[in-house]
């Protein structure tokens, strides 16, 4: 039980740490996209200080656990827990999006060690996500391979498709994860293309899905740390999650999806990043 | 008598003097089953285009290599990009229409962009399916897939280059389109040859004009300079089966003759084409000829398609005399 207090308290720790990284590195560019980064930090987080094996001395480790970031703008979220499990030096995200910096507004995996595809455009994550996984299981390794889309994403058909070829191949070690944060870049998703019953739609396809809190470290260490057991579908979780979580007045408002504080708004985001 | 046969020229012909024609593709579906044999990381991922690509005996032997996603092409490509990941090195095989159209961003992002192993195995491509008509065409592929970095484009000619296409990209760390056809095509006729990818391939010298032809016009592009021959017109020429890298150096010698064609069977914008008119444009201004398609084309078989588009022995010829008329005195 301590244990699992332990590694919660460091999670979170850690999710500070990120956040607070990823203000700084987004108002310091006058660039970003801040709300989708504090919705998937809490995931992340726990991927990466809870669940996932790897090891950033051999990033390369041909068993290691596989992470695609689908949502590739959410990279204040992104470049900082990776800097943060040890891929490259903290003193780089201050050069995030500067001229020729290996911090480009997208991932590139020639760029940054630890990402394992270019994403940017949406709907790319899962397809790949979907080839590693494949690739898995003819080699006979047993590695989880993890998925982070948005929820306004799974607008592109792209998603379906590799959806639906997942849960036809039964891929047990393929994990999706919705930051479900209900809103895209213009407004709230069910009022611009509606996505639920979510849960149903990939029910249908042939996951297994869980919904959780997704900013809460304990429910979401007990379904992504799980071992996969005797489940035979992929897993789909669908994180319930607030856009802009943390920043009382990011919370909950499209218009952060890529807006950048103010000086007194930085200070104050500041403050509340404890 | 081959399909596409009379418009577009004799082929070789065998002792016994009958004509030798080949569908490229019966050489790729042999070469990668071979590969397969000895390197068992290869895998194909196909888009319920087992049949079209000829990997029906691929398939037999090797049911779970060959990884077959239903018809679509976008997780076609991002897949082939995830077992790249995983350390197998996918060739991924569709009609190119589809697999460069259809998937084109995921070809641009997960692949050429991400410079990862992926083998792209365009089929029927060019007007292969005829009175389909342009939605089933591929003749815009090389102009969309020629500024993608990283991404080496190659059309082979004939079954042996076909068959040495497919075992290069195996080995070769990084991102290939093979770009086939399904059309009959003859053997070309030069001794001891060496694939050699990026480079354009000598396959007649001449000293008045220079054909840059790549894939299914490079036949007709010899007997073109048999016609011209005929006239006292010297005409070299050159098999340009590498798009990307572009060979610039083999351009540079064909600008010194004073007089370029290039042919293609695709669309002259862009494609091989374009890439010489830019490429001359910059560095050796002279009089180019461009033979290919003009845009969207008209129903109609690929025989009539060839002939009324000038993708003839008679166009080939035509273009160098024009190319020649137009050089400077």
């Amino acid at each position: 039980m301590s244990l699992l207090n332990d590694t919660v308290a460091r999670i979170r720790e850690k999710a500070v740490w990120m956040r607070r990284h990823a203000l700084k590195m987004v108002y310091d560019k006058q660039l970003g996209h801040l709300g989708g980064d504090f919705s998937a930090t809490d995931i992340l987080a726990t991927l990466y200080f809870g669940v996932m094996r790897y090891d950033p001395v051999v990033p390369k480790m041909p068993d290691r656990d596989r992470f695609i970031m689908s949502k590739g703008h959410a990279t204040g979220a992104f470049y900082s827990v990776l800097a943060g499990a040890g891929y490259f030096p903290e003193d780089w995200l201050a050069t995030y999006m500067q001229p020729n910096s290996r911090l480009n507004g997208h991932p590139n995996r020639n760029y940054l060690a630890g990402i394992e595809t270019n994403t940017g455009p949406l709907g790319h994550g899962m397809p790949v996500a979907l080839g590693i996984a494949i690739a898995g299981k003819l080699s006979g390794l047993a590695y989880r391979t993890f998925v982070l889309t948005g929820d306004g994403e799974l607008q592109e058909g792209s998603n379906w498709e590799a959806a639906m070829s997942a849960g036809n191949r039964h891929l047990s070690h393929l994990t999706m994860i919705v930051d479900r944060n209900r809103l895209q870049q213009g407004a709230g998703t069910e009022e611009t293309n509606g996505l639920d019953p979510l849960d149903d739609k990939f029910r249908a396809f042939g996951w297994h899905v869980e919904m959780v809190d997704g900013h809460d470290i304990e429910a979401l260490l007990a379904v992504l740390a799980a071992p996969v057991g005797d489940r035979t579908k992929p897993l789909c979780v669908i994180a319930n999650t607030i856009k802009g979580k943390g920043v009382s007045f990011m919370e909950n408002k499209a218009v952060w999806h890529h807006g950048v504080p103010s000086p007194a708004q930085y200070e104050q985001a500041l403050k509340e990043l404890v | 008598m081959a399909h596409g046969e009379a418009a577009r020229g004799e082929a070789m012909r065998d002792d016994a003097g009958r004509q030798q024609w080949h569908d490229c593709r019966e050489a790729w579906a042999r070469t990668i089953e071979g590969l397969a044999e000895i390197n068992p990381n290869i895998v194909v991922v196909v888009s319920d285009s087992v049949g079209s690509s000829k990997l029906g005996g691929f398939q037999k032997k090797f049911p779970d290599r060959t990884i077959n996603v239903g018809i679509a092409e976008q997780t076609l490509v991002g897949v082939g990009a995830g077992l790249a990941n995983g350390g197998k090195i996918p060739f991924v095989s569709a009609a190119s229409c589809f697999l460069t159209g259809r998937a084109l961003e995921q070809v641009k992002a997960d692949v050429a962009y991400a410079n990862v192993n992926v083998k792209l195995i365009g089929q029927s491509s060019g007007i292969a399916y005829g009175e389909l008509g342009p939605t089933h065409h591929s003749i815009e592929d090389f102009a969309w897939l020629r500024p993608l970095d990283n991404l080496t484009i190659i059309t082979p000619t004939d079954p042996w280059e076909t068959a040495e296409a497919v075992t290069w990209a195996a080995r070769h760390e990084g991102p290939v389109y093979i770009r086939l056809s399904r059309m009959p095509v003859p053997d070309l006729d030069i001794p001891n040859r060496t694939f050699r990818p990026g480079r354009a391939e000598l396959v007649r010298e001449g000293s008045d004009v220079a054909i840059l032809a790549c894939g299914t016009l490079v036949h007709l592009a010899v007997e073109a300079a048999d016609q011209l021959a005929l006239e006292g017109i010297s005409a070299r020429v050159l098999n340009f089966s590498t798009l990307a890298p572009f060979d610039g150096e083999a351009v540079l010698a064909a600008a010194k003759l004073g007089a370029i064609v290039t042919a293609e069977e695709a669309g002259v914008r862009g494609g091989l084409g374009g890439a010489v008119a830019e490429f001359t444009a910059e560095t050796c201004p002279v009089p180019v000829e461009r033979v290919g398609f003009p845009g969207f084309l008209p129903t109609g078989t690929i025989d009539y398609l060839f002939e009324t588009f000038g993708l003839s022995r008679a166009g080939i010829a035509d273009a160098a005399r024009k190319a020649m008329a137009r050089r400077a005195t």
